[in-house]
C-alpha cells in the first residue's frame, strides 16, 4: 500500500483525516503506523459524545509488542466509532484508511488546515524516515 | 549492524521485518506475526534459529562434569540420542541459563544453549569443565531451523539426509539422532510437535527454501514468542535470569534432587531455599476482559501482596490476553494487574495455556 489516498490529510503522528459532506471528520492511522506497530490485536476507543481536545487521548491501539496512544489531531465530540474494532482490530492493519476508521467527530473549530498536512507533504515527510 | 545467521539473506529476499535480538539481526514477522503464529499450531512453521548457541562436550569425565555443573541429571540420559531440558545455576541457586541437552554417545554429549547468553555460557562451562579434562567446543559453524507444527515433521522428512528419513520420522519426543553433521532432534518451543535440526551452515539455504517450497510457513522471533508463552514456556532473560532461583520461576520440575549425593553448582542454595516457607511463587494469568497484560505490570493480590508478570502478551490462539508472573505465596485464583492506570481482573491458573494446537484451559 504505497499511494496516499489523495481526499485526506494528515499529521507528524501518522494519523489521516477526511472531511465528510457533513462537516465532520473521520479519523484513522495510516499504513506507516500500522506496519510499526505490527499485528493490532486491542482496540480502546472513546465513548461516542465524549468531547475530545486537540493533542488529547483519543485511542489506545495494542498490538502483540506495544501499546500506542494515538491522539486526536483536531478537537471535537465524538459522533461514531468503529465498534468493528473490538473484534477485528486487525482491520486496521488490513485496511488503515477504509475499514480501520476509528473514530469520526464533530471538529470544534473546522478542520484547521495549518495543523495537517496534504498527501505529497506527508510523503516526503514518510520519504525522510525511511532515508 | 548485527550478527548475521547463514538464512540472513533469505529473510531479507522474504521481506521479513529484521529486528536485533541480543545482537543478531533477526526476522521479527515476514508480514503478520499472527499468522504465522496461527500456521504453526495449524499446519507447519519454520524458524530460523541458528543464532542459538551450539556447545559440544567430548571426554571421558563428560558425564561427571554434566551431573555437576547441571541442574537436572544427565545420567537419566542412558539411550543414545536421549535428551533433557534443564537450568544450569550459579553458587547461589540462580539461573545462569536454560538449555537442552543431547547425549549422543558415551563420553559426548550436545548443549544447546540460548543466543544472548553465548559469551557468558561458553566461558562457564569451559572454566567449570576444566578440573574434569573436558573439551568444549562451540560449533558456530553449523545452522540450526526449528520445523514444528502438526504436520512439521513430515515435510522436514524430506529436507533431512535421506538415509536418517525413516529413523527419524520413528524418533519418540526429546530424542535426537545425527546423520554425519546433521542432528534431528524431536524438541521444541513452540508447545507443538516437530524437529529441531542442526545442520552445516552451507547446507541451510537450501534446505529452507525446500521447506518453504512444502508449504511449511517461514516464522519470526514475533511468532515464537506468543508460541511458547501460550505454551508456558521460560524465556532466559525475561522470566529469569542470575538473580532468580528455579524454584521462583516454574522450573523445580527441572531439578533433580535425587540421587541425594551428586553435588551440582547450586544445590546447597537451593535445598536452603526449598526449606523455607512463604516463597514466591510462579503462575500464569488469563486477563478476564480485553485488553493486553505486558512484562513488568504490578500485580495485586487482595490481602496478600504484591507481585509483578515477567511475560506479558497476547495469546492468538485463543484471543486473550494471558502472562507469566511471579506472585507472592498463597492459595488464590484472581488477582488484579495494573494496566495503563487501571486495575484489571485477572484469574491465576497453572500454564501452559495451549499445546497440540488445543486451548488446555476453560475459557
Amino acid at each position: 500500500m504505497s499511494e496516499l489516498p489523495g481526499d485526506l490529510r494528515f499529521t507528524n503522528e501518522h494519523e489521516w483525516l477526511r472531511q465528510e459532506a457533513d462537516g465532520s471528520v473521520t479519523i484513522g492511522i495510516t499504513d506507516h503506523a500500522q506496519t510499526a506497530l505490527g499485528d493490532l490485536v486491542y482496540v480502546e476507543l472513546p465513548e461516542v459524545g465524549q468531547d475530545l481536545e486537540a493533542g488529547g487521548e483519543m485511542a489506545v491501539v495494542e498490538s502483540v509488542k506495544a501499546a500506542s496512544d494515538v491522539y486526536a489531531p483536531v478537537a471535537g465530540s465524538v459522533l461514531a466509532v468503529n465498534d468493528n474494532l473490538a473484534d477485528d482490530p486487525e482491520k486496521i492493519n488490513a485496511d488503515p484508511y477504509g475499514d480501520g476508521w476509528i473514530i469520526r467527530l464533530q471538529p470544534e473549530g473546522g478542520m484547521d488546515e495549518g495543523e495537517t498536512m496534504d498527501p505529497d507533504t506527508y510523503q516526503a515527510l514518510l520519504d525522510e524516515l525511511e532515508a | 549492524m548485527g550478527l548475521k545467521t547463514p538464512l540472513y539473506s533469505k529473510h531479507v529476499e522474504a521481506g521479513a521485518r529484521i529486528v536485533d535480538f541480543g545482537g543478531w539481526d533477526m526476522p521479527l514477522h515476514y508480514g503478520s506475526q499472527v499468522e504465522e503464529h496461527h500456521a504453526v499450531r495449524k499446519h507447519a512453521g519454520a524458524f530460523d534459529v541458528s543464532h542459538m548457541t551450539v556447545v559440544d562436550l567430548q571426554g571421558e569425565k563428560t558425564t561427571d562434569f554434566l551431573r555437576y555443573v547441571l541442574a537436572n541429571d544427565v545420567a537419566k540420559l542412558k539411550d543414545a540420542g536421549k535428551a533433557l531440558y534443564t537450568c544450569m545455576l550459579n553458587a547461589d541457586g540462580g539461573v545462569v541459563d536454560d538449555l537442552i541437552v543431547y547425549f549422543l554417545e558415551s563420553a559426548r554429549y550436545r548443549l544447546v544453549v540460548n543466543a544472548a547468553t553465548r559469551e557468558k555460557d561458553v566461558a562457564w562451562l569451559t572454566e567449570q569443565a576444566e578440573p574434569f579434562s573436558v573439551d568444549v567446543t562451540e560449533r558456530s559453524e553449523l545452522a540450526m531451523i526449528a520445523v514444528q507444527g502438526p504436520s512439521a515433521r513430515e515435510l522436514a522428512a524430506a529436507v533431512i539426509p535421506s538415509e536418517c528419513r525413516d529413523t527419524a520420522l520413528g524418533l519418540r519426543p526429546f530424542y535426537g539422532l545425527e546423520a554425519g553433521e546433521w542432528l534431528v532432534a524431536r524438541t521444541g518451543y513452540t508447545g507443538e510437535d516437530g524437529w529441531e535440526i542442526v545442520m552445516p551452515a552451507d547446507d541451510a539455504e537450501s534446505a529452507w527454501q525446500a521447506l518453504l517450497d512444502a508449504g511449511v510457513a517461514p516464522c519470526g522471533l514475533g511468532a515464537r514468542d506468543t508460541l511458547r508463552l501460550e505454551a508456558g514456556m521460560n524465556l532466559y532473560g525475561t522470566d529469569m535470569d542470575g538473580t532468580t532461583s528455579p524454584l521462583e520461576s516454574g522450573l523445580g520440575w527441572t531439578i533433580a534432587w535425587e540421587p541425594e549425593n551428586r553435588d551440582f553448582i547450586g544445590r546447597d542454595a537451593l535445598s536452603q531455599e526449598r526449606g523455607k516457607k512463604g516463597r514466591q511463587k510462579f503462575t500464569g494469568l488469563l486477563l478476564e476482559d480485553r485488553g493486553v497484560l505486558r512484562n513488568h505490570q504490578r500485580v495485586v493480590v487482595d490481602g496478600i501482596g504484591d507481585g509483578e508478570i515477567t511475560s506479558g502478551g497476547f495469546s492468538p490462539t485463543m484471543q486473550r490476553s494471558i502472562a507469566l508472573a511471579r506472585l507472592p505465596a498463597g492459595n488464590y485464583a484472581g488477582a488484579v494487574v495494573e494496566v495503563r492506570g487501571k486495575l484489571l481482573a485477572v484469574r491465576v491458573l497453572q500454564p501452559p495455556f495451549v499445546r497440540n494446537g488445543k486451548t488446555c484451559i476453560d475459557l
